[in-house]
C-alpha cells in the first residue's frame, strides 16, 4: 500500500473524496462497521476463516489464463483474470463473503443489499444461505426486467427481492431504497453494500476485501512471464473489480492502471454512465466522488447497455486516482463493448458478462498504443469480472440471435 | 432573520413552536408560495421550505412523490431561492431543508449569500453532519445563517455534543430511527432523545420531527419539545387533494388543527 494512500484512508478520505454524508441516524451504525471491520483485520482467526472461505467455497484463488488466440487478435499478450470462474460467477462473492463474516461478529442476523446487473445480489443470497442470514435484495425495476434470471436466482436462494419503483429504477435508486431500509432497520441489519462506494468504511473495506484479485494476479503473472505486466485493465461501473485488481500494482509505477467506463450511445450523446469522463466532482450515496449531475445538482441518469454499469458515480478511490494520474480513465461505448463480447466468445470459447466486455474492448484499444511506445507486444492482465449468463438475453438481442429475429 | 426569533415568540406564550415543512415548487412554484402562506396564516411559526433532490435518502413516499413531481415540472435551485424570498417578505421564518449535493454544485458560498439576501434563516441538512460541514460553518457565520443539524436515537453523546455545539437555531432530534412519514402513535425514544439533548446542550431549543401527523400528537410533543416539526401530513394534504385550491384549503385547515395542539400542551 502506497504511503499516501495510508494516510487518506486514516479519515476515511482518498484526497479530496470520500467522507460521510449521510443522516446522523446511521453514524453510529458505520462507527460500528468500521470498529468490527479493523478489528477484524488485527484478528487472526478472522483472516484464517476469511482465506478458507474464498480457498474451499468460493474458488479462488481464480486462474491467470493465457488467452493466446485472443492474444494474437489483438497483438498484444493477454492473460484473463478469471473471476468468472469463482462460484456465483464473478469477483462480487470475495466482498459478500468478507462482509458477511463481519456481519455475523456483528450479531446482525439480516443483510441488505443493491444490486444493479444482479451479481452483487445473488453474491449476498448466496452468502447468506451459506451463513443462515437472511437476506433482502433492492433492485431497480428495470434491472429486474432485463435481469430475470438473476431475480429468479436470489429468490431460489432464499432472498426476497424488492423491485424499486422510483427515480429511474435502476442501481441508483436501489441504492436509496438500501439506504432507507437501513436507516430504519440499523438495529439487526448489515447493509452488504456491493462496491467500493458509499460511506466510510465502506470504500475501504469492500476494497481490502476485494484486493485479492489483484495479488494473486501479481504473483501469477510473475510466476506466468517472469515480470510484472506492462498494463491491468478493467471495468468501472461502482469500480469494485477495478480497485481490487488495481491495488496490489499501486506502488509498481511501471504498470500501467486502464479503468473502462460505460460510454453507452457516445459520451458525446449524453446516454452514457462516465461519471469520471463527463461528470464533476459532487456527493452521492454518501461519498464525495464524480458524479453525473445537473447544474443544479440534481443525479443525471445514467445509461449502459450493461445493468452493472449503469451507475451515475464511481468508488472515491478511483475519483482520487484519476486525479493523481496514477489510473487513466476511458469510456467504451455499448456498441465496442458488445463487439469485444463477441471477440473472446469466438476466439476464446468464454462469454463474459458486458460488464467484463467493456474492459476487453478497452484492452483492444490501448495494446497497439502501448506495443508502439514500448517497441514490443504488451503483457496486459485484464479482469473478467464476471461471466456472461446473466447477460445472453441482452446479448441475443443484441446480435439477433433468436428465431423469430431478423 | 434567525429562527431564534420565532422561539422567543413561542416561548413567551409559553409553548413550543410550530414548524411545517412544504417543499418548493410543489404542486407549483406559485402554488407552493401560495400553500406556505396559508400555512402561515393558520399559525405555523417556522417554514421548512425543501429543496427537491433526485435522490433522497432520509425522505418517505410522501415526500418523494411531491419532490419528484417538482423536479419533474421543471424545478430550480433559484426557484427554491424565489419561494424563500416570497415566503419571508410575508413574514415568516424560513429555512431551506437540503440536501447537500444541490448546496455544493451550487457553490456553499454563493448559496449562503443569496438565502439570506432572500430573507431566509438558514438551512437544515439531513446529509451533512458537522465533520463535513466545514465549509458551510464557515459559510454560515460569515451571512449569519442559521444551522440545523440533525440527532437520532442512536447518537451516541459525544456525539450529541458535537452536533449541539455546532447548530445554530435550533437542533432538529429525529424522533426515530427510519425515513419521514405519518405515524400512528410518535416514538417513545423522542423524550429520551429530548433529555439528552437538553443534557448536553441546555441553551439550545430541540424540536422534534418525524412522525406528527395531527393536533393530538402535537400537543402531545409540544408538551416537552421546543418544537414541533411537521412534514408529511401536510403534503399529504396538498398531494390527496383533488385541486390545488381545495388542497391548500385542506392543509389550512391541518395547520390550524397543529397550531391550536401546541397551544393546547401546556394549558
Amino acid at each position: 500500500m502506497s504511503t499516501a494512500l495510508g494516510l487518506a484512508e486514516a479519515e476515511g478520505r482518498f484526497g479530496r473524496y470520500g467522507g460521510r454524508f449521510v443522516p446522523e441516524a446511521l453514524i453510529a451504525a458505520l462507527e460500528e462497521v468500521e470498529t468490527a471491520y479493523r478489528a477484524a483485520q488485527a484478528d487472526t482467526d478472522f483472516q484464517v476463516e476469511f482465506a478458507a472461505m474464498l480457498r474451499d467455497y468460493a474458488g479462488c484463488p481464480s486462474r491467470l489464463y493465457e488467452a493466446t488466440r485472443l492474444s494474437a487478435e489483438l497483438g498484444g499478450r493477454v492473460l484473463l483474470k478469471r473471476e468468472d470462474l469463482n462460484h456465483t460467477g464473478a469477483h462480487k462473492l470475495r466482498n459478500v463473503l468478507g462482509q458477511g463474516l463481519l456481519a455475523k461478529r456483528m450479531g446482525k442476523p439480516r443483510l441488505i443489499a443493491e444490486t444493479g446487473a444482479g451479481q452483487h445480489g445473488v453474491a449476498t443470497a448466496t452468502v447468506a444461505a451459506y451463513l443462515n442470514l437472511s437476506c433482502t435484495v433492492y433492485m431497480g425495476e428495470v434491472d429486474t426486467e432485463r435481469q430475470a434470471l438473476n431475480v429468479a436466482r436470489m429468490r431460489m436462494l432464499g432472498a426476497t427481492v424488492v423491485p424499486v419503483r422510483t427515480g429511474s429504477r435502476t442501481l441508483k435508486d436501489a441504492i436509496n431504497e438500501a439506504m432507507r431500509d437501513w436507516v430504519t432497520n440499523v438495529a439487526d441489519t448489515h447493509y452488504l453494500l456491493g462496491t467500493v462506494a458509499g460511506p466510510h468504511p465502506f470504500p475501504t473495506m469492500v476494497r481490502d476485501f476485494v484486493r485479492g484479485i489483484g495479488v494473486e494476479a501479481r504473483e501469477q503473472c510473475v510466476a506466468l512471464t517472469g515480470d510484472l505486466p506492462d498494463a491491468v485493465t478493467a471495468c468501472v461501473g461502482g469500480g469494485s473489480n477495478a480497485i481490487g485488481a488495481f491495488h496490489a500494482f499501486l506502488d509498481d509505477a511501471e504498470v500501467r492502471l486502464y479503468g473502462f467506463e460505460a460510454g453507452g450511445d457516445g459520451v458525446e450523446t449524453g446516454r452514457h454512465a462516465a461519471a469520471i469522463g463527463a461528470g464533476g466532482a459532487g456527493v452521492l450515496h454518501g461519498a464525495r466522488s464524480y458524479v453525473m449531475q445537473d447544474e443544479d445538482g440534481q443525479t443525471v441518469e445514467s445509461h449502459s447497455i450493461s445493468a452493472g454499469l449503469d451507475y451515475p458515480s464511481v468508488g472515491p478511490e478511483h475519483a482520487w486516482l484519476h486525479d493523481t494520474g496514477r489510473a487513466i480513465y476511458q469510456s467504451v461505448t455499448d456498441t465496442e463493448a458488445m463487439d469485444a463480447f463477441a471477440l473472446l466468445c469466438r476466439t476464446e470459447g468464454i462469454i463474459p458478462a458486458i460488464e467484463s466486455a467493456h474492459a476487453l474492448a478497452g484492452t483492444r484499444r490501448i495494446i497497439p498504443e502501448l506495443a508502439a511506445e514500448l517497441g514490443r507486444p504488451p503483457v496486459v492482465i485484464v479482469t473478467l469480472s464476471g461471466r456472461g449468463d446473466k447477460d445472453m438475453a441482452t446479448a441475443a438481442r443484441w446480435f439477433q440471435l433468436l428465431d423469430g429475429e431478423s | 432573520m434567525s429562527v431564534s426569533v420565532a422561539f422567543e415568540k413561542a416561548k413567551a406564550e409559553q409553548r413550543a413552536a410550530l414548524v411545517g415543512y412544504l417543499p418548493a415548487g410543489f404542486p407549483s412554484v406559485d402554488g407552493g408560495i401560495a400553500a406556505i402562506r396559508a400555512m402561515v396564516g393558520a399559525g405555523v411559526d417556522v417554514v421548512e421550505v425543501g429543496l427537491p433532490y433526485s435522490d433522497p435518502v432520509m425522505d418517505g413516499p410522501v415526500i418523494q412523490r411531491a419532490t419528484e413531481r417538482a423536479l419533474a415540472a421543471g424545478l430550480r435551485t433559484a426557484d427554491v431561492l424565489r419561494t424563500v424570498e416570497a415566503v419571508a417578505d410575508a413574514g415568516a421564518s424560513v429555512l431551506v431543508m437540503t440536501y447537500w449535493a444541490p448546496v455544493e454544485r451550487y457553490g456553499v458560498d454563493r448559496f449562503a449569500r443569496d438565502l439570506a439576501a432572500a430573507g431566509g434563516a438558514g438551512l437544515i441538512t439531513p446529509d451533512l453532519i458537522p465533520e463535513e460541514a466545514a465549509e458551510w460553518l464557515a459559510a454560515a457565520d460569515a451571512y449569519g445563517l442559521d444551522r440545523v443539524f440533525l440527532v437520532a436515537p442512536s447518537s451516541t453523546d459525544e456525539r450529541l455534543a458535537l452536533t449541539t455545539r455546532h447548530c445554530r437555531g435550533f437542533v432538529y432530534a429525529a424522533a426515530l430511527m427510519g425515513v419521514t412519514g405519518v405515524r400512528d402513535q410518535v416514538s417513545d425514544a423522542a423524550p429520551e432523545l429530548v433529555g439528552r439533548v437538553r443534557a448536553a446542550a441546555p441553551a439550545l431549543p430541540v424540536g422534534v420531527g418525524l412522525g406528527v401527523r395531527d393536533g393530538v400528537q402535537a400537543a402531545a410533543v409540544g408538551r416537552y419539545a421546543d418544537a414541533v416539526i411537521v412534514g408529511s401530513a401536510l403534503v399529504d394534504r396538498l398531494l390527496s387533494a383533488p385541486d390545488a385550491a381545495s388542497g391548500v384549503a385542506s392543509l389550512r385547515q391541518l395547520s390550524e388543527e397543529l397550531a391550536a395542539g401546541v397551544r393546547a400542551a401546556r394549558p
